[in-house]
């Protein structure tokens, strides 16, 4: 331990304030997608970049765990390697990029490719807890409609969305009822990786610092996307693959390669794009 | 050529010595002390320790140093650090009518039994710049600053001479009242009674309140306010030990206490009465007290059987928005990565825009 981090306490939180979470964490799971208020911490991160991942990876983790980060789906993207760095410093734990020898992935925006297993738990990032939040900005008002499982609407906002584009035109963040009752916000991750949550069997953590709540998902639980009989729930495809590893399994990034604004897509998600080439060279 | 995103490391490591770098300055021109900061930026020192929520002018002014004179950065800082640390108990309620006043107006009476003390204020300074501060060795007059403890010569609160005629509604402490929650350990929930409001207010950014409470003085739920006191000073604070039994004083902090009078129409079980907003903040910060009383009786609304009819009024509006740590936050979270939303929409508007060439080409080409 370096002398910045002498006086704090194992990752950063003190032991009171994890067990209030771990509370919080325990009433979540009880409840799949039920919004449990728990109180949020100040941390030595701004509100917004990942306060409530945080505060749940600094509950749960311990000193036998190997965190995984990811941010965009990348290991190497700035506030991936901040928040790595903090519990590195701070715990002491092994880190990776690996998925699959990671017990607790903190994520932001993503869901890996490489499934996740029941000795895995993934703790995501959420800005906006409320799946609601569009349409009633009103914290009590969303209360009450989700006490009384009144979805009406945003069943209206994507009737509507179908009457004037043809299709649901929500492409991420979009919300799943967790276990036939509570509408949930999955945080910003694409559509694309929705059907991930269902069955999953890793265990499933959200944390809203900034908004003060943590939901969870627990293993093995129905998660549905919200559709119509008539127009079903469907996911991104691309006309690529990826350009590095050959994936046409994987959610695509696109980049602008030069002047003529020529494109290049390569796979989000780092580790599953570099240990598909890994693979290929062992092959070879 | 694909440019692996490698590297954030390394970035954000160069990017702490720039920021060092960028923060000393010229190093030809001498350092600031943690210590000239505290002594010469005394109102930057308040409002950092008011809205997070510590006093302590050496961490405050040390905040202020690293932050490069970016307040807001320097109230996260304060704020981050005062997480960590553990909490002994409270202390009792601050006794704001015994302060060793330094200054105190009522632009309600002309004269008040203690009188009027304008102290040091910038409000009658005309603005002109005063080139001297430039040249070094700058003259310090001789003037002592007074200060009146109310205890010897009574300076007892505007407020309560109304409240003997009975005209101003009193917020009375009952016994057997609840214990005030603490904001820093339960999460905001409404609807919120009045101390967690007014804790939130006193955390909250000067410039939200500043702008909120104008907005009420320009009809957005107009509440009449006249500026029945404001004083400024120091106060004792006392925490009962447990191992002692009574109150022992902690120490002496200065603040600065506003208390509005407002008009009130009454209804059909209250006679006509004034009201009042409070507002309180460390150091001093007039310009914060008082924009938070503004802010607070009109948070009252609903208390006082008002309509809320105006975002002033509203409480989960103001309460959720009023601290700049969260909005500064949440604000600059923008600059993250949002390649794989963006993606996401990306891949929306050019199927939504090929499905509406395909439909009506005419209008496309128009």
């Amino acid at each position: 331990m370096n002398a910045l981090t002498e006086g704090y306490n194992f990752a950063y939180l003190d032991e009171r304030t994890k067990r209030m979470i771990r509370r919080a964490l325990l009433k979540a799971v009880a409840v799949p997608g039920y919004q449990v208020p728990f109180a949020s911490r100040e941390m030595p991160l701004p509100y917004g970049w990942g306060t409530g991942g945080l505060q749940v990876t600094s509950a749960i983790i311990g000193e036998s765990d190997t965190l995984k980060v990811i941010d965009q789906g990348s290991d190497e993207t700035t506030n991936a390697v901040n928040i790595r760095r903090f519990f590195a410093r701070t715990a002491g734990v092994a880190t990776t990029t690996r998925t699959a020898e990671a017990t607790i992935v903190q994520t932001r925006h993503r869901i890996p490719e490489t499934p996740l297993t029941d000795k895995q738990i993934i703790v995501y990032q959420v800005p906006m807890p409320e799946p609601l939040f569009r349409l009633e900005p009103r914290v009590t008002e969303c209360r009450k409609l989700h006490a009384l499982a009144d979805y009406g609407l945003i069943n209206v906002k994507y009737y509507e969305d179908i009457v004037q584009h043809g299709s649901i035109a929500t492409t991420y963040d979009y919300p799943v009822l967790v276990n036939d009752r509570y509408l949930t916000s999955p945080s910003p991750i694409p559509k694309f990786d929705n059907p991930k949550m269902h069955m999953n069997p890793a265990l499933q953590l959200f944390g809203a610092g900034r908004e003060r709540r943590i939901y969870a998902i627990p293993p093995y639980t129905k998660v549905k996307s919200l559709d119509f009989e008539d127009h079903p729930f469907s996911v991104q495809k691309w006309e690529h693959a990826c350009a590095l590893c050959g994936s046409h399994e994987s959610f695509l990034d696109e980049m602008i390669v030069d002047d003529q604004g020529t494109r290049m897509f390569v796979c989000s998600d780092s580790d599953y794009c570099h240990s598909r080439r890994d693979d290929e060279e062992v092959a070879q | 050529m694909y440019v692996a995103v490698k590297g954030g490391e390394r970035a954000i490591e160069r990017s702490w010595d720039v920021l060092a770098k960028k923060r000393r300055g010229d190093v030809a021109v001498p350092e600031l002390s943690v210590a000239q900061i505290r002594e010469q930026m005394r109102l930057a020192v308040a409002r950092v320790m008011t809205e997070g929520s510590v006093y302590d002018e050496d961490l405050a002014a040390l905040a202020i140093k690293q932050a490069a004179g970016d307040l807001v950065e320097a109230i996260f800082l304060l704020r981050a650090y005062r997480t960590t640390l553990p909490r002994f108990g409270y202390t009792l309620p601050i006794d704001t009518e015994a302060m060793c006043v330094e200054r105190r107006i009522s632009a309600a009476f002309k004269d008040i039994p203690g009188g009027q003390m304008l102290g040091g204020t910038y409000d009658y300074t005309q603005r002109l710049l005063d080139f001297t501060l430039l040249a070094e060795g700058e003259q310090v007059g001789d003037a002592t600053i007074a200060a009146k403890a109310s205890g010897e010569s009574a300076m007892p609160r505007v407020l309560s001479m109304l409240d003997k005629e009975g005209l101003i509604e009193q917020e009375r402490s009952h016994e057997n009242a609840p214990p005030p929650g603490d904001l820093s350990r339960e999460p905001l929930s409404f609807p919120a009674d009045r101390s967690t409001r007014l804790q939130n207010l006193a955390r909250g950014d000067e410039g939200f309140l500043l702008a909120v409470g104008y907005a009420t003085q320009r009809g957005y739920a107009h509440s009449h306010p006249f500026a029945g006191e404001i004083r400024h000073g120091e106060v004792a604070v006392e925490m009962v030990v447990d191992e002692l039994g009574f109150a022992v004083e902690i120490g002496d902090i200065e603040v600065t206490e506003c208390q509005m009078i407002n008009q009130f129409a009454g209804s059909g079980d209250v006679p006509p009465t004034f009201t009042q907003g409070y507002g309180l903040a460390f150091g001093h910060s007039e310009r914060k007290a008082m924009a938070m009383a503004l802010v607070d009786r009109a948070l009252r609304a609903e208390e006082l059987g008002e309509s809320v009819a105006s975002p002033t009024q509203d409480a989960e509006f103001v309460l959720y928005h009023s601290d700049n740590v969260e909005a500064s936050g949440f604000v600059q979270h923008l600059k993250l990565p949002h390649y794989v939303d963006f993606q996401s929409e990306l891949e929306l508007l050019r199927r939504l825009r090929a499905a509406h060439g395909a439909d009506d080409n005419k209008e496309n080409a128009a």
